[in-house]
């Protein structure tokens, strides 16, 4: 029986940018920051009040690809192409509010819809998260 | 509904300029009347909706903050001494009485067991790495 899940990756384009992203514009902490001998670093985020995941911040240059296919994912994230996860807040209005003035780009502003209200952001490369305030 | 349609957007404003105020500002002395006044609500009222939105109070908030920084200067090897007064604290025995209430241990140790943790995590960095990725990558084959 799967009981949870611990870690997830976010392809992102450049890893020291996407730190600053999540850490100082989003509020994640971050979990673990270590170096991977000279040439990669292992890095992973998660929000402030969840334990027990960690969001890997994996750069496509660290990611195995040929050089062609890191070109196509590259392209891809920055258009956008990517929906990553839905993150939910106390206060949507309010979190929409102070990530806006932090110069985060939304796609969607708060709406209401059937299941609570949502809107929609990108991170630094171009993946985008649904922010959520569950409907009670 | 657009963003500019939402209830209360003003509101909205207000109390997320205050609590950004604090995120930038909490190493200062600030005096959270000036807030609530710039903020244009009564102290009272300040409060409440601050705390219905942020689950705090802006005096915890402003603790809050200046405690989450602390463990990351302490995780980054800054001297007990050195993180208290760099957050906003004027006396180290109150920093480290109100870090032990909040973590559980005393800065001093929180430190030590970050130096250690850092140590070990260059040491062995497998350990801290799913093998699968590790492997993927070719991380520690040479």
């Amino acid at each position: 029986m799967i009981t949870k899940m611990t870690h997830t990756s976010v392809y992102v384009l450049d890893q020291e940018r996407a730190r600053d992203f999540y850490v100082n514009k989003l509020g994640f902490k971050v979990i673990t920051d270590v170096p991977m001998g000279t040439a990669h670093r292992w890095l992973t985020v998660a929000p402030q009040e969840q334990d027990g995941i960690e969001i890997v911040l994996m750069p496509v240059s660290a990611g195995g690809f040929s050089p062609e296919a890191a070109d196509t994912l590259r392209e891809l994230i920055a258009k956008g192409t990517f929906g990553v996860g839905v993150l939910t807040c106390n206060d949507i209005y309010a979190t929409y509010e102070e990530l806006k003035a932090k110069g985060v780009e939304f796609t969607k502003a708060p709406k209401k819809e059937f299941y609570g209200t949502e809107a929609v952001f990108r991170d630094d490369s171009g993946n985008w998260f649904s922010l959520a305030m569950l409907a009670e | 509904m657009t963003a500019d349609q939402y209830p209360k957007i003003y509101f909205y404003r207000r109390l997320v300029q205050a609590k950004l105020y604090i995120d930038m500002h909490y190493a200062e002395n600030i005096d959270l009347d000036n807030i609530s006044d710039e903020a244009c609500f009564s102290k009272f009222h300040f409060v409440r909706q601050f705390k219905n939105i942020y689950r705090r109070t802006p005096h915890q908030y402003l603790i809050f903050v200046r405690m989450k920084k602390a463990m990351e200067l302490l995780k980054a090897g800054v001297p007990v001494t050195d993180a208290c007064y760099e957050v906003g604290f004027e006396s180290v025995s109150t920093f480290s009485g109100l870090f032990r209430r909040i973590t559980g241990e005393p800065p001093s140790r929180y430190l030590a067991r970050h130096q250690e943790l850092r140590a070990q995590m260059i040491r062995s960095p497998q350990t801290y790495v799913p093998g699968c990725f590790a492997e993927k990558n070719g991380w520690f084959r040479d």
